[in-house]
């Protein structure tokens, strides 16, 4: 009988628990004390740094690394937080390579950057295993704002309007806090349970509660919150899913992507988690490479990324596609879906067409491949669905289909800004959303007291 | 291939790296393990006079500072002249010396101040087929307390007397070891070749506490709560011991004579430039204490390397070299204009030389141009100080172009002069001896 990664169809149990343990530990092992000492060494102190500038939330990088090399950790941390109080979780998911570490100037000389991520996540490692808490809330304001989503721009924006003496409430539609943190990023990037005890250490702070279960458009109106609260701030995110737009896409064993990662990053026995012996993802961003690189960790014996354009093309970064890579995924490009083949009900496999350029539109060549599969993960982007604001009596101004809002935040409603995936212009990314929250607090808090005076 | 073979006054090696008095020379297990590696001779840790030996600390003796990487810039000791058996460490200088007879083996010395003490032990050594003596004049702590090592070292007339003493009733070259906890090298040298020394030896170590316990708020290194100054050397103390030998060589009273040179000295180069101060070999300790006897290797292939690819036959057409170079500042030709010059391919932006020049002295290098970070000189605004050579990460990436005579100072907007001019006659100078043209 086929056993481990030779089992047919979706199944668990493909490997020991010895394997489930190794392929899901920390992706980068945190820099013990001399390792962090070293690599801090290699900083130059730059002027106007770089990185500091490539960093969305404008963490001043240099100084907190001189203050690890100088022996002062928590003075470190403290830098990072004053400006990203969710520096723990983006020093182990921001990619780097494509932020601070890209135009750091040892990748310029040497090709080798100094390693900013993981000295982010030794100091603030050790802040917050002592616990440190470095703010205090100013005096009480007697305003309160309602948070919607208890996501990074939702927690971000919740601890700036507290330490600014506000009363925050979070509304959050699922049974934790942590939004894509918790659902949404690869388990090996965030192990022991990271996202939660992130969310404990931001909301130590006090006057912020977060209300589980509370979901935009179900069980409350964004009206209700313009009446109850002083300001509003929208951050729930994308609530929907890309469709293949492929015939036969119901088949059982097609699925979405973020649901996978999420069913993951919740399971307390990844060998009750099933995964196909051949899966297929169809996209090319970080969710499509997450999706694949953990199928193949439960134990997949093949699978394949499928993108419809080139690899230049693709959303995941290199050091993305490299993992995927080493994990035995194969990255194929230029193939789009046009149809999941079933027998009795379940998907067997997947047919796809070739596609190229032309002239500046993407076509199918009309040539078409079949790939064996018995499982299909969509990851072809999220989407935003407007329906839930549908409450509100005046309509919130969209572009581009999500929210627009203005360089501080503020969306066209008077009292509702929003910030993180769910307005027009972000860049998905976590450190972006964290930005944007504690920036929209700022705006908030400009705007409820004259000019920040309570 | 350049021969390396070294005789200072008299005194034979292979090599010109001696291991210097210190513990990794205190006894005959180390000495021919050292001469096992490599080394051209060495320094035997210094004895004291007859009777029970001195005793050490028995906490931490060494005290150091790191740079990156924990790399050991500096050391610090307190540790005393040799704690065995007098007996015990002549036997053993007589055997190695008897095992080892190509390799130098000098023996360092450090007793009471009076004549007998001396003409006590010099025979001793003598006895035992040693190369020559050193006088230990320089350790800073323990023994100085006793009247003995930098106490001596520290009062020039002490020294001529010593040394005296040691001229009339040895037949071995003498070597006098200097300190540097004083304010003018010189003077000890003048009094030890008054006293009629074959040479001298520096620098010993510099008196330091290498850090402070900020919890128990003790100097470090720290023995039950308390801390002394100890004798600091290493790669840090470098530059001191250069200028010291510079200041010995030149000296129109001391010019020639033999320097054995001490301090900081690593690799190759810094034997080499040591050498072309004016010492006539060198010695190291704190370099084999930090990575083991076999960096003499690295030394002895590292100088030949050098010497061959620059067409020096032997020793002699190194030593020296540098000594008529070095001189008085009022001497340099302030008529020399040097402008900074940034290598924009070798650039990596850091921006640490527009940081230091803006922040801390003339405003002389850009940080933006047309929008973007670009770093370059105003040649305008540059003295050509050198400062943004020195804080830029990257090797000759910034240079000092000196300017051709006739050519624009833009600072001064007056042409470069042929003529060299210094501060003697410099309309400036109130002493000026010449006016000036």
């Amino acid at each position: 009988m086929a056993t481990g990664h030779f089992i047919e169809g979706i199944a668990g149990g493909r490997l020991s628990s010895e394997q489930y343990a190794g392929n899901f530990s920390d992706l980068h092992p945190p820099l013990d004390h001399h390792e962090a000492l070293v690599e801090s060494d290699r900083c130059y102190f730059c002027y106007d740094a770089p990185c500091m500038n490539a960093c969305p939330t404008s963490i001043d990088i240099p100084l907190f690394i001189r203050q690890i090399a100088t022996g002062n950790p928590l003075g470190s941390a403290k830098t990072i937080f004053d400006q990203n109080i969710l520096g723990g979780m983006c020093a182990r998911v921001c990619p780097t390579e494509t932020l601070c570490e890209e135009v750091c100037v040892r990748e310029v000389a040497e090709g080798k950057p100094v390693q900013i991520g993981r000295l982010q996540r030794y100091a603030t490692d050790v802040a917050m295993s002592e616990d440190k808490q470095f703010y205090k809330r100013a005096e009480a304001t007697g305003k309160s704002i309602a948070v919607v989503g208890a996501g990074p721009s939702g927690l971000a924006a919740a601890h700036r309007l507290a330490r600014h003496g506000h009363e925050v409430t979070i509304l959050e539609a699922r049974p934790k806090a942590g939004g894509l943190n918790e659902y949404g990023i690869a388990a090996y990037k965030s192990v022991d349970d990271f996202a939660q005890a992130e969310v404990d250490y931001v909301t130590a702070i006090g006057g912020i509660d977060i209300q589980n279960g509370k979901a935009l458009g179900r069980d409350f109106q964004l009206a209700d919150l313009m009446r109850n609260y002083d300001a509003v701030f929208l951050g729930m995110g994308l609530g929907g899913v890309n469709a293949l737009r492929a015939d036969g896409e119901d088949a059982d064993g097609v699925s979405n992507a973020v649901e996978f990662i999420a069913e993951l990053r919740q399971a307390s026995d990844l060998s009750s988690l099933p995964v196909g012996r051949r899966v297929v993802v169809i996209g090319g961003g970080m969710t499509a490479v997450d999706a694949a690189v953990q199928s193949k960790l439960l134990g997949a014996e093949e699978v394949t990324i499928c993108y419809r354009r080139g690899q230049e093309h693709m959303n995941a970064s290199g050091f993305e596609q490299d993992l995927a890579a080493a994990n035995g995924v194969t990255i194929r490009h230029w193939l789009q879906p046009k149809r999941v083949i079933a027998e009795n009900g379940k998907v067997s496999a997947i047919e796809l067409e070739y596609t190229a350029m032309s002239g500046d539109k993407l076509a199918g060549t009309g040539e078409r491949l079949t790939l064996v599969a018995d499982q299909v993960f969509k990851a072809i982007g999220q989407s935003f669905v407007p329906a839930h604001l549908n409450g509100s009596e005046e309509q919130i101004e969209l572009e581009g289909g999500r929210i627009k809002v203005d360089a501080e935040g503020r969306t066209s409603l008077a009292k509702v800004w929003a910030g993180g995936d769910c307005i027009f212009g972000g860049d998905d990314l976590t450190v972006s959303a964290v930005a944007q929250g504690r920036d929209a607090a700022e705006s908030i808090h400009r705007a409820l007291t004259s000019n920040g005076r309570a | 291939m350049a021969d390396i073979r070294n005789n200072f006054i008299g005194i034979k090696s292979p090599n010109p790296f001696w291991l210097a008095s210190a513990p990794p020379t205190d006894k005959a297990y180390n000495v021919i393990r050292a001469f096992k590696a490599g080394w051209g001779g060495v320094v035997w840790k210094t004895l004291g006079e007859e009777g029970p030996p001195v005793v050490n600390v028995n906490g931490p003796r060494y005290g150091a500072i790191w740079g990156a990487d924990r790399r050991l810039l500096g050391l610090n000791n307190i540790e005393l002249i040799t704690d065995r058996d007098l007996q015990v460490n002549l036997r053993e200088i007589k055997q190695v010396k008897k095992d080892w007879p190509d390799r130098a083996i000098v023996v360092s010395l450090m007793v009471p101040c009076v004549e007998d003490a001396w003409k006590a032990i010099l025979p001793v050594v003598e006895d035992t087929e040693a190369d020559g003596i050193e006088l230990n004049f320089g350790c800073p702590h323990g023994m100085s307390e006793r009247g003995m090592g930098a106490a001596v070292g520290q009062v020039p007339e002490y020294i001529e007397m010593v040394v005296r003493w040691c001229k009339q009733n040895t037949r071995m070259p003498v070597i006098t070891k200097l300190t540097p906890n004083i304010t003018d090298v010189r003077k000890p040298a003048r009094a030890a070749l008054a006293g009629g020394t074959d040479a001298v030896s520096l620098i010993n170590t510099i008196n330091s506490i290498t850090g402070v316990d900020l919890d128990s708020f003790a100097p470090q290194p720290t023995i039950d709560g308390k801390g002394s100054h100890g004798g600091y050397c290493g790669p840090a103390v470098k530059p001191i011991a250069m200028n010291m030998v510079a200041e010995i060589a030149r000296d129109p009273e001391t010019h020639g004579l033999p320097i054995s040179g001490i301090g900081g000295i690593t690799t190759w180069r810094d034997a080499a430039e040591f050498m072309a101060l004016g010492a006539g070999n060198v010695q190291v300790c704190t370099a084999a204490m930090t990575y083991g006897f076999k960096i003499v290797q690295e030394m002895i292939a590292g100088l030949e390397n050098w010497m061959d690819e620059k067409g020096h036959a032997s020793l002699s057409d190194v030593i020296g070299r540098a000594t008529p170079n070095v001189t008085d500042w009022q001497y340099l030709n302030l008529n020399y204009v040097a402008k900074a010059r940034i290598d924009q391919d070798a650039c990596i932006k850091c921006g640490r030389c527009h940081i230091a020049c803006e922040d801390t002295s003339h405003q002389a290098i850009t940080s933006m141009v047309n929008g973007a970070r670009h770093f370059e000189v105003i040649e305008a605004e540059c003295v050509g100080c050198n400062l943004c050579v020195n804080v830029c990460p990257v090797e000759g990436c910034i240079t000092m172009e000196p300017l051709a005579a006739g050519a624009m100072d833009e600072r001064t907007g007056k042409p470069v002069s042929p003529i060299y001019a210094n501060w003697t006659t410099h309309p400036n100078n109130p002493m000026a001896k010449v006016a000036a043209e």
